[in-house]
């Protein structure tokens, strides 16, 4: 694996994977350095960038996987309140939420608690 | 420095507690959160010894975790309970029958005797029909109705003294905010109550009124518990929603949010005035079961479907409507009459016998009871 490619693993769980084609899981590879801005289209070079985080996850997911209603997904630049978030199994409120640099092999998982009851 | 869990000071911790804003670890995380429940079911002194208890079980998270739960504790603290899990079935395809294939997997699991009782074989309507008789408008109000009958009578079938239910913190603060966007004060104050029981209805109680719904996911996601997370077709309760995203919001900006909006609730004294709103309690003239007027709101609601004026049984007007346009016909589908506590858990099923009243009463409630 290159240096400036990061693989990654994101499960979608609690009714949350309809929104992603009912795929659970997702096998990533992203690029160690991103737009700082969060874009995720190809962008200029001279663009400011940041290492690979939880936020531009988020955003890319939104923008390449997401198939339905971005707005249940996203609310103001981070997931939906009611969205649970862990970094290789444990609370991302714990790992610094959309600020976490991701790792190589990180597992990431979004569980929706809105759903049924 | 590693951070280390705020309770036994050697784990890392994986979670922070809405309610308490501490970093725990997993098995210290599995341990309080069901003290915590069993610390609240002894505070209100839900159970006796010996207590037959149904758990309500849709397949949802909820109520997957709290069967998990209560069959946990049971064991583990010697409650004495005798536990059976109850389903209903409102004929929902897509819906229902798939969700109800993730509890017979969790009886399987949990080795606890299954009932399931489907609107179609007490009513005589699926919510598949009444959506195409009534439209998606009130929907939830017959299916609202229809399951709270539907559970008392299963309960009674099963000979259980007591119902629990997976609602959960959220959706008590939920309802503490709807009836206060309402102005209904008499509801406001019930609606925290952890135990509800009227003198003729099976007791019912919420043994997660205090339990996150955020901590009941992460529970359901460490102890890998499987369950059914799609939402229903016909859910359009729009203003519930916003509700919920509401009460989401806050939580996001202070988790200790919905707690403190449970404790507004229940600081909410209810005066005699308020009270005086609710209507006193009668028995259905045709049913038998609980009722405000001459009919319950059950029979009410299937006679207007009955005879075609599907959304008369709604409002006080539209019943009014109903009863001018003439006497009940005969031979209407009406339901079999219910009989509390009237006969001994052996031979329970037999207390719910057919309606004399309406002969086109073909409906006898089928008992699906498959003993683990
Ligand atoms: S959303 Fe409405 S129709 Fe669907 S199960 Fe709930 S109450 Fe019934
Ligand atoms: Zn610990
Ligand atoms: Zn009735």
């Amino acid at each position: 694996m290159s240096e400036d490619q990061i693989l990654l693993k994101v499960e979608f769980g609690g009714g949350l994977e309809l929104l992603f084609s009912n795929e659970k899981k997702h096998a990533l590879t992203l690029p160690a350095r991103v737009p700082a801005d969060n874009s995720t289209s190809p962008a200029p070079s001279e663009k400011e960038t940041k290492p690979l985080d939880i936020a531009y996850l988020i955003h890319w997911l939104r923008d390449h996987r997401l198939k339905e209603r971005a707005e249940l997904f996203m609310e103001n630049d981070t997931v939906r309140p009611g969205i649970l978030v862990l970094i290789n199994d444990t609370d991302w409120e714990l790992e610094g939420e959309g600020g976490y640099e991701i790792k190589d092999r990180d597992e990431i998982v979004f569980i929706s608690t809105l759903h049924g009851g | 420095m590693p951070r280390l869990c705020a309770l036994c000071s050697t784990q890392r911790p994986i979670l922070k507690r809405p309610k308490t804003g501490q970093q725990i670890c997993k098995d210290c995380f599995f341990y309080v959160f069901e003290t915590e429940v069993h610390n609240t079911i002894l505070e209100a002194k839900l159970f006796q010894p010996g207590d037959r208890v149904a758990i309500g079980a849709s397949g949802g998270k909820d109520s997957t975790v709290l069967a998990h739960v209560m069959k946990t504790l049971n064991d583990r603290y010697d409650y004495g309970l005798e536990l059976f899990l109850l389903s209903i079935d409102e004929g929902i395809t897509g819906y229902r029958d798939d969700s109800l294939e993730t509890v017979k997997q969790n009886q399987k699991e949990y080795n606890l005797p299954l009932k399931i009782l489907s609107y179609n074989e007490f009513y005589g309507w699926t919510m598949d029909s009444i959506v195409e008789e009534v439209g998606r408008r009130n929907n939830c109000t017959f299916c609202g109705v229809f399951r709270r009958q539907a559970l008392d009578r299963g309960a009674a079938m099963l000979g259980v003294d007591h119902i629990v239910t997976g609602h959960n913190a959220d959706d008590v603060a939920e309802t503490v905010l709807m009836n206060i966007m309402r102005g209904d004060i008499a509801r406001l104050g019930r609606c925290t109550a952890i135990c509800t029981q009227g003198e003729d209805t099976i007791k019912r109680s919420k043994p997660f009124k205090y339990t996150y719904e955020k901590e009941i996911v992460m529970y359901a996601y460490f102890k890998r518990l499987t369950y059914f997370s799609t939402e229903c077709i016909y859910s359009p309760d729009a203003y519930r929603g916003h509700a919920r995203s509401f009460l989401k919001m806050l939580e996001a900006a202070r988790p200790s949010a919905i707690i403190d909006i449970i404790y507004s609730g229940e600081a909410c004294e209810v005066g005699e005035e308020a009270t005086k709103e609710l209507k006193e309690r009668k028995t259905c003239k045709r049913c038998g079961y609980i009722a405000s007027n001459d009919l319950c709101k059950a029979c009410t609601l299937l006679e207007g479907l009955e005879r075609g004026m599907g959304n008369a049984g709604i409002t006080d007007r539209g019943r009014k409507q109903l009863e001018a346009s003439g006497p009940t016909p005969d031979g209407l589908r009406t339901i079999p009459f219910f009989q509390m506590n009237a006969s001994t858990p052996t031979d329970a099923t037999s207390s719910v016998t057919t309606s004399g009243q309406g002969s086109g009463a073909r409906i006898s409630p089928v008992v699906d009871v498959s003993a683990g």
